[in-house]
């Protein structure tokens, strides 16, 4: 270790040598140092490529309410009754989000404020996430460490730290929910694991408050609640029952019950919703599993206990049935949701609820999406399990039945990676460190044997590798320096790969867009903002907006207006209604946005700039969740032979329907591309079928420069008629 | 100009404000431009009895020649008239920068027409009826003919001057004295257009009128028969401009309102046709002296209080109240009626209620906001015929109870009070026996 220091004397440098357990100490704080600040300017990114500034979607409703929450306060926060967006119904904000992300920022912005940083609130809400990203690291470290050695915990920050699964997450400007939420799951997961370990109340209150902090910042939380008791029922099974077991999880449970009931959104889920059932239902089996261990240790026939275990067990599981049937049946214990039903079924969403089948990270994730997310880490978790298999204890287990769940879950849904991401992190970090370590160990307890045997001085591991070349045992030798050899190039290739996943794919806002020039140079379509910008100078302040729900919270937040429709989807038939305005002929639809009040209709069209995710391709959503609650709209129509298509060979539903009438208006006069006629849609690559399109009720207001955002204003009824 | 802009504020659909902002103009309401045009001045005098009563009542007409080369209605943006009489039926292009679009642009500004033809109707006024929602006989030699009711005179006619005595029902179009004497009309029949809600026939035909070519015989069964002919209709537009078709230019001349009237088959016998009184109401009517309305001061308040609220809780008591006037074609006089409604209003209405009068033209009505958040509306939606429809629409949120708004303590629980407050007794008990106790 290089101690800086004047002084050329050499016995005081002698005196700053520090002890190999002082080194060792130096050295793994230094890497924490150096890993915490690279999880940070990793996700830095999307700041330097564009600005700092929130990205998607989500995050700008987040933003919108700390913004609020900045300026009215908590109280006003907490009751915050909002008539900007569902209208007419309007959204009870404080009643229905977690506010752990919101109250984190303002916290840290009332902090800087206080130490004289007079940041605004916007950076404190784009870097919330790299920071937490920062501290889960500091979190895997510690995990790692409980659960393996400090080796495996170091490498477990390294690996969190980059790995794409998390970061697609958490770059500067991603201010959402998970950003927060991941950092506290595994931070409750640690703290728990580290209860059990230890058996300490202490450690188990401060689980509880973990707990307390995820379920205040995602509704992820549900897999905490379960994963647990699924955790501790293994453990009964396995005959792994300890008194440290059972303080942990009673007063992680009891406490973390009590502390989240105070979130208003999840309110009395814990005692009456199913997803809910099983960590109580675990709860009584524990008092169950005590109360006979009591028994056991106050009778001494075993013959005797045998038969008081018997009628204890059927009596305490038809008490729980019995308890558990009459509260679904009364209505008492409300039954599954359906995200969590498809989460179990990965085909449950598709056919009864399409409006999560709509959303494209709940769809089921694909094999590339895996190797792009983890890269060698979907080799090394494998190898992770083995060794956590081979070392059996309360924190492996716990580890190994993490990763197996999440690992489902991320199979089944998109965006579940990134849950899975931090167990899959620690599991290969595992594999990684024992297997390092069981290398370097091998090697050398090697070079000690040849050292002393061979009459060459001591010299760096290489040479002396070479020296040995045709020793004894060469083989065992050179195989460890060349899976050694293995190990560092394959986490050097994941370093570059994930260091260009990140630059390359998770650093776009989405708001913004960027696409290659002819020439190779940058082109940025900053459309989207350039509409909403127009909505908020140039609409009256009450006007209402009606667009697909993907949209409505952006048009909150950026173009301050009232949305009809918004990205929390709770209303099921308001966006129904939407959908079948979109579908439906004009003179349909403007009965529809009239009892609406709309005065604004907003669409997004990549026909000119070749922006594949735009409404005409979102369509059939719309159709399917129009026609799931209004029959009159049916998916049939609009396809032909089951094909869905724009050109001539269109249905003629789909060529007069509202939506397409609004995306394609005047683009038929249009040159798109050199070389095609006019009207070419660029997304869809097909020349358009309805070029003479002509609206009655609506008039075109405003189109962004290349027409990603195109605004109508509705018509007000005839003068005359 | 304030009461002005509060009227405005309450109009729900802001987008017609540019044409409210021409619209009848409360505050010089007597000072009116009419244009009037007309074919030849000639009818400056043989219609000078209905000029002279629109003079009368403060109007100033300006009479120019329908081809006259330096017509236009508006200067700079603005208009220069604030009605319009077209009585000139043979024109078949204006002069200046006149035409069909600017005529109806005019009334889509919220200013008025009366429009008149007869048999010699162009293509051009037909246009503009048809804009109106009124289809003239499309056989330009037809006239309404009635074998049965029509004016007796010395010489027996075709029957082509005929007599109507069927008239809407509404006071405030026709004014409150019934016209006695009835109507005589020479001139070319309209249908309304069934499509059109808001086209009124004012005047119709009799049920044995039909429509033809007096000259010639008739070969094929008339297209327009009976009561389906209107002779006169108006239209009171969206934005409450207000229009007039007649099918006849003769109804408005000095000859046919000096003229003795007697129906055919009848022995009544007027010395003085009711064309002068039918003109001269429906005029008023046109020109807003008569059944125009205006709702101000559309406030609301929570019970107890003087501040009007940006947001209402649920299960609050509130107030509210609307004043409406009716111009008197002098000043605004209140408008006293027991069915004007209040509607509290969000996808459907939550709350109906009759506003109660005092008399002088406020309206009251106090209820309590249902106990149901969102997104609300106060709306006020009175349409009467011949009257001004007044649609007002007052958005107010709606929010639920703080957090601190419930009750904190209620009697139903006082098991539980009990019940968490003996656990922590006993449980602070429990600890004491069971550390010390020993």
């Amino acid at each position: 270790m290089a101690t800086v220091t004047n002084t050329p004397v050499s016995d005081l440098l002698k005196s700053f040598k520090l002890k190999t357990k002082q080194q060792e100490l130096l050295i793994r704080v230094s890497i924490l140092c150096l890993v915490y600040i690279l999880a940070f300017i990793i996700r830095l990114f999307s700041v330097l490529r564009y600005e700092s500034m929130i990205h998607e979607f989500d995050p700008y409703f987040n933003y919108r309410t700390t913004l609020y929450l900045t300026q009215n306060g908590f109280y006003d926060f907490w009751n915050w009754f909002d008539y900007e967006s569902w209208y007419p119904l309007g959204r009870i904000i404080g009643g229905t989000l977690y506010p752990g992300l919101m109250v984190t920022a303002v916290l840290i912005y009332r902090i800087l404020h206080f130490l004289r940083f007079a940041v605004h609130i916007r950076e404190v809400c784009v870097l919330t996430a790299p920071f937490f990203a920062s501290n889960t690291t500091l979190v895997a470290y510690f995990f790692g460490k409980e659960i393996w050695d400090t080796g495996a915990g170091l490498v477990a920050a390294i690996l969190i730290a980059i790995c794409p699964g998390y970061i697609s997450r958490s770059v500067a400007g991603s201010y959402d929910n998970e950003g927060v939420a991941i950092f506290a799951l595994l931070f409750t997961f640690y703290l728990f694991v580290k209860a059990v370990n230890t058996g300490s109340l202490a450690w188990s209150l401060a689980s509880a408050f973990g707990y307390f902090y995820m379920v205040s910042a995602w509704g992820g939380y549900v897999f905490i609640i379960n994963l647990i008791p699924l955790y501790v029922l293994v453990l009964l099974i396995t005959g792994r029952y300890s008194m440290r077991l059972y303080i942990a999880y009673n007063c992680m449970y009891v406490l973390g019950m009590l502390l989240a009931m105070q979130i208003r959104f999840v309110g009395f889920q814990h005692v009456q919703s199913g997803e809910h059932m099983a960590a109580m239902g675990v709860f009584f089996l524990m008092q169950v599993f005590y109360f006979l261990d009591w028994v056991k240790h106050m009778l001494s026939d075993t013959k005797l206990f045998q038969a008081f275990l018997r009628i204890t067990v059927t009596c305490a599981v038809a008490v729980g049935t019995i308890a558990l049937g009459l509260g679904m049946l009364s209505g008492y214990i409300s039954p599954w949701t359906g995200r969590f039903y498809s989460l179990l079924d990965p085909t449950y969403a598709k056919d009864h609820i399409p409006i999560i089948a709509s959303v494209s990270e709940h769809q089921p994730t694909a094999w590339s999406s895996f190797m792009f997310d983890y890269h060698i880490l979907l080799f090394l978790f494998p190898a992770g399990l083995y060794f956590c298999f081979k070392r059996l204890s309360d924190a492996t287990i716990f580890i190994v039945m993490y990763g197996l769940t999440s690992m489902y879950f991320a199979g089944v849904m998109v965006r579940l990676i990134l849950v899975a991401t931090p167990a899959v992190c620690l599991i290969s970090a595992i594999a990684v460190s024992a297997t390092v370590k069981n290398l370097t160990v091998l090697l050398r307890s090697k070079n000690k044997g040849v050292l002393t045997g061979s009459t060459k001085g001591s010299s760096s591991s290489k040479a002396s590798s070479k020296a040995l070349l045709d020793q004894s045992q060469p083989f065992q030798k050179n195989g460890a320096i060349a899976l050694l050899f293995g190990a560092f190039y394959l986490l050097s290739k994941y370093a570059t790969h994930c260091t260009w996943v990140t630059s390359e794919a998770y650093s776009s806002p989405s708001i913004v867009l960027a696409a290659r020039g002819a020439h190779g140079n940058r082109v940025i379509f900053d459309d989207y903002r350039e509409a909403y910008f127009w909505l908020r100078q140039n609409t009256p302040a009450d006007a209402k907006v009606m667009s697909w729900w993907d949209y409505g919270y952006q048009i909150t937040a950026m173009g301050n207006r009232t949305v009809i429709v918004d990205n929390n989807t709770w209303n099921n038939t308001h966006i129904a209604t939407v959908g079948r305005a979109m579908s439906s002929y004009e003179d349909e639809a403007i009965e529809i946005m009239r009892s609406l009040d709309v005065d604004y209709v907003l669409v997004v069209f990549g026909g000119v700039t070749g922006y594949s995710s735009d409404d005409i391709n979102k369509f059939l959503w719309m159709v399917r969740i129009g026609g799931g609650v209004f029959p009159v709209i049916k998916e049939p129509d609009y396809l032909v032979n089951g094909e869905y298509r724009v050109d001539k060979g269109a249905a003629p539903k789909m060529l007069n329907c509202l939506m397409y009438k609004l995306c394609y208006y005047r683009f038929g006069e249009m040159l798109t591309e050199y070389g095609k006629p006019p009207g070419y849609d660029r997304a869809r690559g097909v020349e358009i079928g309805n070029k003479d399109i002509k609206l009655e009720h609506l008039e075109e207001a405003f189109t962004t420069s290349n027409w990603i955002v195109r605004i109508y204003k509705v018509k007000p009824p005839n003068n005359r008629w | 100009m304030k009461s002005l802009s509060f009227f405005f504020f309450f109009i729900f659909i802001i987008s017609v404000f540019p044409f409210l902002c021409f619209s009848f103009n409360p505050e010089s309401p007597t000072d009116r431009r009419v244009l009037v045009l007309l074919d030849d001045f000639s009818l400056k005098y043989s219609h000078s009895i209905f000029f002279n009563s629109l003079k009368s009542r403060c109007l100033n007409l300006e009479f120019k020649l329908s081809d006259d080369p330096s017509l236009s209605l508006q200067r700079y943006g603005q208009y220069l008239y604030d009605a319009l009489i077209l009585f000139c039926p043979s024109t078949k292009k204006f002069g200046g920068s006149l035409d069909l679009t600017a005529v109806i642009d005019f009334v889509d500004s919220g200013h008025d027409l009366i429009l008149a033809a007869d048999s010699t109707a162009s293509d051009l006024i037909k246009n503009i009826a048809t804009e109106c929602g009124v289809d003239f006989d499309e056989d330009s030699s037809a006239m309404v003919i009635d074998h049965k009711s029509y004016a007796i005179s010395g010489t027996e006619g075709d029957h082509s001057l005929i007599v109507s005595d069927d008239f809407i029902q509404s006071g405030a179009i026709l004014g409150k004295t019934k016209i006695e004497a009835p109507v005589l009309f020479k001139g070319i029949a309209h249908s309304v257009n069934s499509a059109n809600s808001l086209v009124l026939k004012v005047l119709s035909a009799s049920p044995s009128a039909y429509s033809a070519n007096p000259e010639s015989k008739l070969l094929n069964p008339p297209l327009l028969t009976g009561s389906a002919i209107s002779l006169v209709s108006v239209v009171q537009a969206r934005n409450n401009a207000r229009i007039m078709i007649a099918g006849s230019l003769d109804l408005f001349s000095n000859r046919l309102l000096r003229t003795a009237v007697q129906k055919a088959g009848s022995q009544d016998k007027y010395h003085k046709s009711g064309n002068e009184q039918f003109v001269t109401e429906i005029s008023k009517w046109v020109f807003h002296e008569r059944g125009h309305l205006k709702a101000v001061n559309l406030r609301h308040l929570r019970v107890g209080e003087t501040d009007e609220p940006a947001m209402y809780r649920i299960k609050d008591d509130l107030k509210f109240s609307v004043e409406i006037h009716e111009w008197s074609g002098k000043n605004w006089e209140p408008y006293v009626a027991d069915d004007v409604q209040v509607q509290f209003y969000m996808m459907s209405s939550y709350v109906l209620k009759t506003l109660s009068t005092n008399g002088k033209g406020l309206y009251l009505a106090s209820f309590k906001v249902p106990d149901v958040y969102g997104v609300f509306q106060f709306k006020v939606d009175y349409h009467r015929l011949g009257y001004t429809s007044l649609s007002l629409s007052k958005q107010i949120p709606v929010r639920p109870f703080r957090h601190n708004e419930y009750e904190r303590f209620i009697t139903t629980a006082f098991p539980y009070y009990g019940a968490s407050f003996t656990m922590m007794a006993g449980f602070f008990i429990f600890s004491i026996l069971f550390l010390y106790n020993k």
